[in-house]
């Protein structure tokens, strides 16, 4: 939990914005995405959100629904990305956020998933099938791991549950920019820069936005409402083209992520 | 545990099992929902449209058939059959779906969207929805709706568009999940009509609620039949809503044996089935924990069934309740065994059953005679077999 405070209290010290590229663990394969995420914080990447593969993956969009079949179809598990986290570990001390659906670590074992987790060096947890509310059986395993909890909101969420959210989270809030799922668009939604204000009235932690999140230009518009900017389809969509070519991604993503990164930091 | 408590609790949950397992942008739909599903059943109009809907439209009350030929020929126990198989659309479904979609009315939804498996929850759906003037949209995985055609076109002459789904297995899970990201873009002025006692709180038990007119039914109508409770239920289990609506007026009949019937698809040895309450493990699948078919990296199987209706690795979590605290039994049936069931019912009785209920007459045919001679054991009989005439022909031919 640490790393991540630190991250968000320096960048608002420097009054910047984060930005947190999205990735599926083992898209292509998992040696990919390891050099993908050191190639990432080399580009100005601040915090990594790496996607757990799942096989119905309901809040996703098809590019990210592509992307976990990939991997799965290539022998990605939970079991395996935690061991390249831990070899990651040698070469990168980024903040990286576990983003996955709650079946595959509730079967992990809840108690084992975030001991082990915590030991290969996650710092995070973001689960967009779970909701504080439920959230009871995995949240005393993640505190006593040192996992931060990172819940949800939406712009259909209800003032009550913004507050209940910005209680229970830890570290920062995701804020979903769109009603819908996952997936890059052209253009960002008219009513996010009055959802971000009216969250930030009942929530104190740093709210992060993603969702949606298609180009440098969107990147930097919600770089100047929100403390974090998350950008997850637009990057898998030059892997999954990196991987239809036959190409190693990790140049291009690089190239991306610096694009995006120096888009969020011109606030 | 007790069984007669009064379940869901609060949050949803039949013991562990249940809750609201779903992303954020949901949750104000579904708590929505269910104050509007508490007030709708507490009012009398409400309440007297889907009673006057189930009768005159639907055909309600279906009868209790005493099946005198199959008894003899199983040996043992009297069979009696509720048939479900005689309401309009063919299945138990439509209890389900009038009772939705006159909520969604009443909730000024204006867009229903389902999903379908075989395309008996679609039908009932875009039936109701075509009755109720709402423009209905059935998320439909693309493998159903090559080997569902006929489901397909009655769907479509009803008004209702299929939409096929080209992710994952392109099977029934794929289509609740494309149904549920649907939902999550179009919340504000859409009602999900889900066709089993599945999703998140308040859907298993809203489900459970409109189908339990199937036991409310049976019951007086063995009293008055065999002038005494049945010794034993029986219901095929997919999801599991017309063993959920068969059941719960007898869970509180302790006497009373509950037999779910999975489906043992090609053999559970052969790990191609749909047990999930049998040989699952307890994880999250489309909005609840319930026992779910998954590897051992907790990455959701694949179903296999020679019934489309059965064919899903989840099931509701009121039956993995029951399950655990020995309310009910759960068995399975192969394919084989079925189709057997499904040739023998029409032998003997003159009644095609669907496949998905031959399942459960398969086992009954199996236990029967481990009963007394003056015994009653009743069989929900869910559906029509009619639409499944085609493939049963292919399956005997490639199989005999």
């Amino acid at each position: 939990m640490n790393r991540i405070e630190e991250t968000f209290r320096r960048l608002q010290t420097e009054r910047k914005a984060a930005f947190m590229p999205y990735l599926v663990a083992g898209d292509p394969d998992l040696d990919t995405t390891r050099r993908l995420i050191v190639e990432m914080e080399k580009n100005g990447a601040d915090l990594i959100e790496l996607g757990i593969p799942f096989s119905d993956p309901m809040a996703d969009g098809p590019t990210n629904q592509l992307a976990a079949m990939r991997a799965l179809k290539n022998g990605a598990t939970l079991a395996k990305t935690l061991e390249m986290l831990s070899a990651l570990r040698q070469e990168t001390q980024i903040p990286i956020m576990l983003m996955g659906y709650y079946n595959p670590f509730y079967h992990y074992g809840l108690e084992k998933f975030c001991l082990d987790a915590a030991a290969a060096g996650a710092d995070g947890l973001i689960i967009p099938d779970l909701q504080p509310d439920a959230a009871g059986e995995i949240r005393d395993f993640a505190d006593a791991s040192g996992l931060a909890t990172v819940f949800l909101i939406a712009p259909t969420s209800t003032d009550e549950r913004l507050k209940l959210v910005g209680r229970e989270s830890r570290g920062f809030v995701y804020a979903v920019s769109l009603t819908g799922v996952t997936g890059a668009r052209s253009a960002l939604p008219g009513e996010l820069t009055a959802f971000i204000e009216r969250a930030r009235k009942l929530i104190s932690l740093p709210i992060a936005v993603g969702f949606g999140i298609g180009t440098p230009e969107m990147a930097q518009a919600v770089g100047k409402i929100a403390d974090g900017v998350i950008v997850g389809s637009a990057i898998v969509k030059i892997i999954q083209h990196s991987v239809e070519a036959g190409n190693d991604p990790v140049i291009q993503v690089g190239e991306m992520v610096a694009k995006m990164a120096a888009a969020v930091k011109r606030r | 545990m007790n069984v007669t408590d009064r379940l869901p609790d609060a949050s949803g949950f039949y013991g562990i099992y249940g809750g609201r397992y779903i992303p954020e942008v949901l949750v104000p739909a579904v708590e929505e929902l269910e104050k509007a599903f508490r007030q709708i059943m507490a009012d009398e109009s409400f309440r007297a449209e889907l009673a006057s809907l189930l009768k005159n439209y639907v055909g309600r009350p279906n009868p209790v058939t005493f099946a005198s030929r199959l008894t003899k020929y199983c040996g043992g126990a009297k069979i009696y059959l509720k048939r479900e198989d005689l309401n309009h659309t063919g299945s138990h479904k439509i209890n389900n779906t009038l009772g939705q979609l006159l909520l969604a009315k009443r909730m000024g939804k204006t867009r229903i969207i389902a999903e379908t498996g075989a395309g008996m929850h679609g039908v009932a759906t875009a039936t109701a929805a075509a009755l109720l003037e709402l423009p209905c949209i059935v998320y439909m995985g693309a493998v159903d709706v090559a080997r569902q055609k006929a489901n397909v076109f009655r769907m479509h002459l009803m008004g209702a568009e299929v939409r096929p789904v080209e992710s994952g297995s392109r099977t029934l899970k794929d289509a609740m999940n494309e149904a549920i990201r649907d939902w999550c873009t179009n919340v504000t002025d859409t009602f999900y009509c889900i066709g089993s006692v599945a999703g998140p709180h308040p859907y298993p038990e809203m489900v459970r609620t409109f189908q339990a007119i199937i036991g409310r039914e049976a019951k007086a109508q063995m009293m008055e039949l065999a002038g005494k409770l049945p010794a034993a239920v029986f219901a095929c289990v997919g999801g599991g809503s017309n063993a959920m609506g068969m059941f719960y007026e007898f869970i509180p009949e302790k006497s009373v044996e509950l037999v779910g019937v999975e489906a043992a698809g090609f053999g559970i040895e052969t790990g191609k089935h749909a047990a999930s309450l049998g040989h699952g493990s307890v994880g999250i699948l489309h909005g609840s924990k319930s026992y779910v078919l998954m590897d051992n990296d907790g990455q959701i199987t694949e179903a296999h069934s020679i019934s489309a209706g059965l064919d899903y690795p989840g099931v509701g979590p009121e039956h993995s309740y029951l399950k655990d605290c020995q309310r009910a039994t759960y068995a399975n049936i192969t394919d084989t065994e079925a189709v057997d069931a499904y040739h023998k019912l029409s032998e003997l009785e003159g009644i095609i059953p669907a496949l998905e209920s031959s399942h459960a007459v398969a086992h009954v045919m199996k236990v029967a005679k481990n009963y007394p001679k003056d015994a009653a054991l009743l069989i929900c009989l869910s559906g029509r077999g009619d639409k499944d005439a085609e493939q049963v022909e292919d399956w005997v031919k490639n199989n005999r």
